[in-house]
């Protein structure tokens, strides 16, 4: 199924979620308000996205982008959702229950990011040790060890 | 077995009723770990009631590290993630960049992509076969497996100069063409290999105290397999048909005539039968890739020195040995990556390890890790 296509299937079950679908670099994203992730990634696995292939976040200047990567076999085709959420206090509904996946990769986000996940039956540091101090891949994140490379140009 | 000693982030032994729950430290230096894992088991008797793997003891921050350096510059970063399969890790990233900078590449650089990573394919499966019939004591397997996977890194090392980081994928291309009379080379490691493939399907998989080993342990059903997030050979050896390969196609794969091995029961059995019969396909793929691949450039043409993709993010797969190795990456425009993410399949093949090893024997977990062949390198990144 190619994106047009999954655009229409999506349009077609679940039109509310119809305007917030767009194409970046090839990959259908549908960007989501974080307070109904939960019930837009019920309905998504209803239309047959067994797979939850990748967690992740990015640090925006003003808040936390996530960003989840989920993967279809019936329909062959994979879908970005995404979802914004303040930098003070991250908080955000856990997809465990959906996908099981979801228990380790948020616990990364977690670990890197700080990012809350409601919800979530084990949320610890998985990476990094249990007494680690902030959160690394903050940008704002500050360490001794860490040196900026000079600019070569 | 390492009972090491007592640290204080291990939970206290346990007394339940009459019987006592004991907690054993499996690692995190330990031969069968694959590296440096530790997984604190609850043992009743010899009967693992929870096995908790304990990573980031190879965390070295390979994410943060490629905040701070050129496009170029991560591509040898990238050689630290798997590093018994450099080739994928390279590949996925410089895809991604290729996505994000809008790259064409040439044709034959494709295919020697192609060819150099079905190669490590055969080298990571014989590393991963290898070692897990070790860890049951088959040594005679550990040394028919090395000897495969020797002439596929000597023959790297002809290539590009290394034995284990190849740094040979770049975004663009490749680094160097192949030298006089390497292809006649791989060609004969192929044929070579299927018997060398038979010899162990015999010596290995026929093997009674293997097969005792192997069966029916670790049981993984196809929905857990899905729905966990797991992906190649264990996927597979579930039922589960999904090679990005075939399913998600990529590269110049979709003009290989190949198939894609599955198990039925999803055990250790059929995870390791998945592998070995995985490297007759991929011999299959590197004889019909070096009788497609025409003479041309290996490099992009018109590359700068240094690439400033276009603000936006993008995300690339492909299919290692171990499942779908993806990277994502957002760029502002800048020559630097503003954010990069693997996606490692080893990470979330391992999170299957509680599920697969409760109610099993202590001695079933050593061959239930081996089979989910994780690598350190990719999973703490």
């Amino acid at each position: 199924m190619n994106i047009t296509e999954l655009r229409e299937h999506l349009c077609a079950t679940y039109p509310d979620l119809c305007p917030l679908f767009s194409i970046e670099f090839g990959d259908g994203v549908l960007a989501v308000d974080s307070e109904r992730l939960s019930e837009a990634a019920h309905n998504l696995k209803d239309l047959g996205f067994d797979r939850l292939g990748m967690v992740t976040a990015v640090d925006r200047p003003t808040r936390f982008e996530l960003v989840y990567r989920l993967h279809s076999r019936s329909m062959s085709a994979a879908l970005v959702v995404k979802c914004t959420v303040e930098r003070e206090d991250p908080r955000v509904a856990s997809l465990v229950d959906l996908w099981p996946a979801a228990l380790w990769q948020e616990r990364e986000v977690y670990d890197m990011f700080g990012v809350v996940f409601e919800g979530h039956p084990d949320l610890r540091r998985i990476l990094l040790p249990e007494e680690w101090e902030g959160y690394p891949l903050r940008k704002d994140y500050q360490d001794k060890t860490l040196i900026r490379r000079p600019d070569y140009i | 077995m390492t009972a090491d000693i007592v640290r204080d982030d291990m939970p206290p032994s346990e007394i339940a009723g009459d019987e006592e729950q004991l907690v054993v430290n499996v690692g995190p230096s330990h031969p069968s770990t694959h590296g440096v894992c530790r997984v604190v088991v609850h043992l009743d008797g010899e009967t693992v009631t929870k096995a908790e793997p304990v990573i980031g003891y190879l965390h070295r921050g390979i994410e943060k590290m490629a905040e701070n350096r050129t496009y170029l510059q991560v591509v040898p970063l990238t050689d630290r993630l798997d590093y018994v399969g450099s080739m994928y890790a390279n590949w996925a990233y410089c895809r991604a960049v290729e996505r994000l900078a809008g790259i064409r590449v040439p044709e034959r650089a494709e295919y020697l992509r192609a060819i150099v990573c079905e190669m490590q394919r055969i080298a990571s499966h014989m590393m991963s076969l290898g070692s897990a019939a070790a860890d049951t004591g088959a040594a005679t397997m550990f040394i028919y497996a090395f000897d495969e996977r020797e002439r596929i890194v000597e023959a790297f090392e002809e290539l590009c100069g290394a034995r284990l980081t190849y740094n040979y994928v770049r975004p663009g291309g490749v680094s160097f063409d192949v030298p006089e009379g390497w292809t006649d080379t791989v060609l004969e490691f192929c044929r070579n290999h299927r018997t060398a493939l038979d010899t162990m399907d015999r010596l290995y998989f026929g093997n009674v105290i293997a097969r005792q080993r192997m069966k029916g342990i670790g049981v993984l059903s196809a929905e857990d397999a899905v729905a966990w997030g797991a992906s190649g050979p264990v996927a597979r050896g579930s039922g589960v048909n999904w090679d990005l390969r075939k399913h998600d196609t990529y590269s110049v794969y979709p003009r290989f005539d190949f198939d894609v091995p599955t198990g039925s029961n999803g055990d250790c059995y059929d995870r390791a039968r998945v592998r070995l019969f995985e490297c007759y396909e991929s011999c299959r793929i590197i004889e019909q890739a070096i009788a497609q691949m025409e003479p041309g450039p290996i490099k992009a043409s018109g590359m700068p020195r240094l690439l400033a993709p276009r603000p936006g993010d993008a995300y690339d797969h492909i299919e290692s040995a171990r499942g779908s190795l993806g990277v994502y990456l957002v760029s502002d425009g800048s020559v630097r990556p503003y954010r990069m993410k693997v996606r490692s399949p080893a990470f979330c093949n391992l999170a299957l390890l509680p599920l697969l090893a409760e109610g099993h024997m202590l001695s079933d977990l050593v061959v239930i890790l081996g089979s989910l062949d994780p690598v350190f390198g990719e999973v703490d990144r």
